[in-house]
């Protein structure tokens, strides 16, 4: 645990020496604001709430999570200091978990700055600040969720664009799963598969924290989740560093 | 040094395969504090897969390495805290400045407080870094970017020292630094480097491996080594030792190929 927090602390340090934090925090912040009070019509709807901020942040994080993860293998791979860091005395799960860990911070930093929001919505009326909370925890969860797949992607190539662009799909499906387009085709062609994919859909349980309910099988659904992802990204990492 | 130690590294019957590519084929070799070996071979000769195995970082198809008695394999971690790795072309972090890097690689060794800035001036002044100690490594020259690398290598004063092409990409006189630096080291030490540069094996080590098509092909003192030919040069022996076992590989290859056929 102590060296995956060294490397997460590079790592860290990492997206803040290059223009890519700032680009990304910016993009978050303007595409989020935009979405949330021209198409969401936050101030139309008339609530004091969030539910027009949320909704957006699942698609957001679909699309901008996968560009925080894609550097984190596939560049290491193409520098070569995959050698370097591996040949430390250094277990590849701590690599894992550190990197993930940055990527992870780095989101929850983009997050907090979107304090403004909840500012304007208490200013303007009284909304219940603890839905508000559980809609901030489901969005770190979704967001851990998609930077795990993006990592295990990463894991797979040299070449950030391959891991972009596979990121963003693979987190498409993980997010759809439960949509009509995907439980529909399944329940004609594999009904078993489809009552296990309406279950992995990242979205609807996203949902359920920002209506305001922290249940202990979403809490458990997200760790599963991304242990899983971790640990598959693990398993890449040592059957593949060397290729 | 005594001579009851156990070898630093021992290397037995070492294996990888490619596909049906053989990089390397049965190797064995062990090298003992004190010792400095020159690894040599053409470009593709199997050097580099070699020390990525004795690193840890590339799984063997066969056979096993120690380093200090453990395996790099089953034992890595402990394997690779007495290890101090150059890969090959001295890869290192571009965004990052030279004590940063340094700082980084200190710490995961599990240095902090006041050992950690002791350690880095260390090896800051071994490897002569000090005028660029805050400089961004994607700025510096190749030259300086290999120091790097070297710095990283000896930063926890490893007893074993594997180094992939130390010097190249030095101009003369560091490439001077760096060999005084070598065989400074070399009394605590089981250091193996790979080299196309022969004088360096004459310059500072006390036993060459010459490695062809995978295999072993010559392992002696550089002295018995250059009486091996009449010339008494270095270069003449390795080009004799290295095409010879190339073109027998390769016959040997097309007799595979024609008792498949």
């Amino acid at each position: 645990m102590r060296v995956s927090l060294i490397v997460a602390r590079r790592e860290l340090a990492g997206y803040f020496a290059t223009p890519v934090a700032s680009v990304f925090i910016v993009i978050f912040l303007v595409l989020q604001g935009a979405l949330t009070f021209n198409i969401g019509d936050f101030f139309e709807r008339g609530q004091a709430d969030l539910g027009a901020f949320f909704t957006f942040i699942p698609w957001v994080f679909l699309l901008l999570v996968p560009a925080v993860t894609m550097r984190l293998w596939a560049e290491e791979r193409r520098l070569g200091t995959i050698e370097l860091l591996l040949s430390l005395p250094i277990r590849e799960w701590e690599a894992v978990l550190g990197k993930f860990l940055a990527a992870w911070a780095f989101c929850a930093i983009a997050l907090v700055l979107t304090f403004p929001i909840v500012i304007t919505v208490n200013l303007l009326g009284s909304p219940d600040n603890g839905v508000i909370a559980s809609g901030y925890v489901g969005a770190l969860l979704t967001a851990a969720a998609f930077l795990a797949i993006g990592a295990a992607v990463s894991a797979l190539t040299k070449n950030q664009v391959i891991a972009f662009v596979l990121g963003v799909a693979v987190c498409f499906v993980f997010a759809v799963t439960s949509y009509p387009l995907v439980t529909d085709f399944l329940s004609r062609q594999a009904p078993v598969l489809a009552a296990v994919a309406r279950r992995l859909a990242v979205i609807d349980r996203f949902d359920d924290f920002v209506r305001g309910v922290v249940s202990a099988r979403d809490l458990i659904f997200f760790v599963t989740f991304i242990v899983f992802w971790l640990f598959l990204n693990t398993m890449i990492i040592e059957a593949r560093k060397a290729d | 040094m005594s001579e009851a130690e156990p070898p630093l590294i021992e290397i037995d019957r070492l294996t990888k395969r490619f596909g049906h590519f053989t990089a390397v084929d049965d190797i064995s070799f062990e090298v003992r504090r004190g010792e400095v070996l020159g690894f040599l071979g053409p470009n593709g000769a199997g050097k580099s897969t070699t020390m990525r195995m004795l690193a840890g970082f590339m799984p063997p198809s066969a056979g096993t390495a120690r380093i200090c008695g453990h395996d790099v394999q089953s034992d890595s971690v402990a394997a690779r805290r007495m290890l101090g790795f150059l890969p090959e072309g001295a890869p290192t972090y571009p965004d990052m400045t030279v004590t940063g890097v340094l700082t980084f690689v200190a710490r995961i060794r599990g240095y902090h407080g006041r050992d950690l800035p002791a350690r880095l001036e260390d090896a800051i002044a071994l490897t002569r870094l000090e005028s660029v100690r805050l400089q961004p490594i994607e700025t510096l020259s190749k030259g300086f970017k290999r120091r790097v690398g070297l710095a990283l290598a000896l930063l926890h004063d490893p007893p074993v020292l594997v180094l992939d092409e130390p010097t190249d990409g030095l101009d003369p006189n560091q490439k001077h630094e760096a060999r005084e630096l070598i065989r400074g080291m070399a009394q605590h030490k089981a250091i193996v480097i790979s080299t196309h540069i022969l004088e360096e094996v004459d310059a500072v080590c006390t036993r060459a491996i010459i490695i062809a098509a995978g295999r072993i092909v010559a392992d002696e003192t550089p002295t018995a080594l250059c009486a091996r030919h009449e010339s008494g040069r270095l270069d003449d022996v390795f080009r004799e030792l290295t095409t010879r076992s190339a073109a027998r590989a390769a016959w040997e290859r097309s007799k595979t190929l024609e008792d498949a056929a």
